[in-house]
C-alpha cells in the first residue's frame, strides 16, 4: 500500500509543478503576443507585487479587503451552519426550503448589488453583507445535504440510547457530517471572496477590488496584474490547502467505515 | 401538487405581501424599495414599452455564446483530457482550486486586451462555465460501466459508433448537470461583468438605474433577472433529473 502511495504522491506533486510552469509560460506567450500596453509579463508584475508589498497604503487596502471578508465568511459560515442544521435534521422544512436554495445559487447576485447599497449604504456593512450573501448559500446547502445524508441507523442508535440532543449533535451528528461541511466552508470560502472583492469594486474606497477599479479607470497596467497576481496566490494557496484537509477527512471518514 | 410545494409557495406569496405590506407602511420607504405591486406593474411596461429589448437581446446572446462555447470546448477538453492519466493528473489540481480564483479580477485585463466590447463580458462567462463543464463530463465519463466499454470492443463498433450508442448516453446526464452549470455560470459571468464596466446589456442598465436613483427601471430589471435565471435553472434542473431516471431505470 504504501509502496504504491509513494511515488504516486510524488507524480502528483510533480503534475501540479509542471501545471504552473505551463501557466507562467502561457502567460509570458500572451504578453508577448498582446504587448507593452495590454499587459505586464510574470518577473516584472511579480516585482511589482513585491515593490507593493513594501508601501504601507497598499497594506492599508489588503487589510480592508481582509478585515471586510473575515466578517463576511465568519457570518456566512455561521448563518449557513445554523440554517443547514435546522433543514438537515427536519425533513419537511427540507423538502419546501432545499428547491428554494438551489436555484438562489444559480441566480446571478451581482444583479442584488444596489438593494445591498440602498440597504445598508457604502462601506464596510455593504462588503461584508455581500461576500456573505455569496457564501452562506452554499454553506447551507452542503450542511444540508451533509446532514440529511446521515446514516440513519446512527440516528436510530442515538434514539435507542436516549442520548441528550447537545451529545446527539456532538458525537455523532458533527463527525459523520464533518467531511461534507468541510467541503462547503471550501466552497463557500472562494465565494466569499469572490462576494467580497465584488462589493470593493462597486461600492467602496479602500480595498483592493477599489484599487482595481482604480486602476482600469487610470489604465495602470501593471497595478491591475499585480493585484490579480495577489487575489490569485491568495485564493489558490487556501484552496490548496483546504483541499487537502478536505480529503483527509474523507478518507477518514470513510476509513472508520469499512473498519 | 405535493405538500412541500404548496407550502413553498405559500411561504413565497407571504413573504412577497409581507413587502408589500412593509413597503406600503413606510417601514421601508420609498427611495430603498418600492412595493412589488408596483415592481411588477413598472415590469410589465418595460417591457411594453421595448425600450429594454436591446440590452436583452444583447445579454441573452452574450450569455448564450458563452455558454454554447463552454460546452463545446468543455466537452472537448474533457473527452481529450479523459484518455489521457498523466494530462488529467496534471490538470486536476487546477480545476480543483478553480473555482477559487475571483476570475472577475481578470475583467479589467480582458477589458485592456479586447477593449470595452462584447469580448471581455462572454470571456468572463466562458471561463466561469467552462470548467464546470469539464468537470461534469470527465465525472460522467468515469461512470461509463467497464462491461459497457468490453460489449462495445465485442461487437466491434467503430470510435464513432461507440460514441454515440454507449458513451453518449450513458454520460447524459452529468453533461446535463455541465450544461446546467453553465447556463448559471454564464449569466453569473456576463451579467457581473456587465455591472462592473461595460456600456449595455442588463447588467449595465441596472447599475446605471441605480446610479439614477431610477427605482422604476432598477427594481424591474433585478426581478427580471431573477425570475430568467430561476426559470431556466428549473426548466433544465427537470431535464437533468429525467435524464437521470431513465438511466437509472434502463
Amino acid at each position: 500500500m504504501i509502496r504504491r502511495a509513494g511515488p504516486r504522491a510524488w507524480l502528483r506533486n510533480w503534475n501540479g509543478s509542471i501545471t504552473i510552469v505551463g501557466l507562467l509560460l502561457l502567460w509570458q506567450l500572451v504578453f508577448e503576443i498582446a504587448g507593452e500596453n495590454a499587459m505586464a509579463p510574470p518577473l516584472a508584475t511579480t516585482l511589482y507585487l513585491l515593490q507593493l508589498l513594501g508601501t504601507a497604503v497598499f497594506w492599508s487596502n489588503v487589510a480592508a479587503t481582509g478585515a471586510a471578508f473575515l466578517l463576511a465568511l465568519l457570518i456566512a459560515l455561521a448563518l449557513g451552519l445554523g440554517i443547514g442544521f435546522a433543514l438537515g435534521l427536519h425533513r419537511f422544512s427540507h423538502a419546501v426550503v432545499e428547491p428554494v436554495l438551489v436555484s438562489l445559487y444559480a441566480v446571478p447576485k451581482v444583479t442584488l448589488y444596489p438593494i445591498v447599497l440602498l440597504a445598508f449604504g457604502i462601506g464596510l456593512p455593504a462588503k461584508v453583507a455581500f461576500g456573505a450573501i455569496h457564501g452562506v448559500i452554499p454553506m447551507a446547502i452542503f450542511t444540508m445535504t451533509a446532514i440529511r445524508g446521515l446514516n440513519p441507523v446512527l440516528l436510530k442508535t442515538a434514539r435507542v440510547l436516549r442520548l441528550p440532543h447537545a451529545t446527539v449533535a456532538r458525537s455523532i451528528i458533527l463527525p459523520s457530517a464533518l467531511p461534507e461541511i468541510f467541503t462547503g466552508i471550501r466552497v463557500s470560502f472562494s465565494l466569499t471572496l469572490i462576494g467580497t472583492l465584488l462589493g470593493e469594486m462597486f461600492g467602496a474606497q479602500r480595498g483592493l477590488g477599489y484599487l482595481l477599479m482604480q486602476a482600469i479607470g487610470l489604465q495602470n497596467v501593471r497595478m491591475i496584474m499585480a493585484v490579480t497576481l495577489l487575489l490569485v496566490l491568495f485564493a489558490a494557496s487556501v484552496s490548496v490547502a483546504l483541499l487537502a484537509i478536505d480529503r483527509r477527512l474523507h478518507r477518514a471518514v470513510r476509513d472508520s467505515m469499512i473498519a | 401538487m405535493q405538500p412541500a410545494t404548496a407550502v413553498r409557495l405559500v411561504l413565497v406569496a407571504l413573504g412577497v405581501l409581507l413587502l408589500e405590506v412593509l413597503c406600503r407602511t413606510g417601514v421601508i420607504d420609498h427611495l430603498t424599495m418600492p412595493p412589488p405591486s408596483e415592481i411588477a406593474r413598472d415590469l410589465v411596461a418595460l417591457l411594453a414599452s421595448g425600450q429594454m429589448n436591446g440590452a436583452m437581446l444583447k445579454t441573452l446572446l452574450d450569455v448564450a455564446i458563452a455558454c454554447g462555447t463552454a460546452t463545446i470546448a468543455g466537452v472537448g477538453v474533457a473527452v481529450v483530457i479523459h484518455a489521457r492519466r498523466a494530462l488529467r493528473q496534471g490538470l486536476e489540481p487546477l480545476f480543483a482550486t478553480y473555482y477559487a480564483i475571483p476570475v472577475y479580477a481578470f475583467y479589467p485585463l480582458f477589458i485592456v486586451l479586447f477593449g470595452l466590447g462584447d469580448t471581455p463580458q462572454i470571456l468572463i462567462g466562458f471561463m466561469l462555465a467552462v470548467v464546470a463543464v469539464i468537470m461534469s463530463t470527465l465525472n460522467g465519463l468515469d461512470r461509463v460501466s467497464r462491461v459497457l466499454r468490453k460489449t462495445a470492443l465485442v461487437y466491434r463498433l467503430g470510435k464513432l459508433q461507440t460514441a454515440l450508442h454507449i458513451t453518449l448516453p450513458c454520460a447524459a446526464p452529468y453533461l446535463m448537470t455541465g450544461v446546467k452549470l453553465a447556463v448559471a455560470y454564464a449569466f453569473i459571468g456576463v451579467i457581473g461583468a456587465e455591472f462592473i464596466m461595460s456600456n449595455t446589456g442588463i447588467g449595465y442598465e441596472i447599475s446605471f438605474a441605480y446610479n439614477d436613483f431610477d427605482n422604476a427601471i432598477m427594481y424591474p430589471l433585478i426581478v427580471l433577472i431573477l425570475v430568467l435565471s430561476i426559470v431556466v435553472n428549473a426548466i433544465l434542473s427537470r431535464w437533468e433529473a429525467a435524464l437521470l431516471q431513465r438511466r437509472t431505470h434502463r
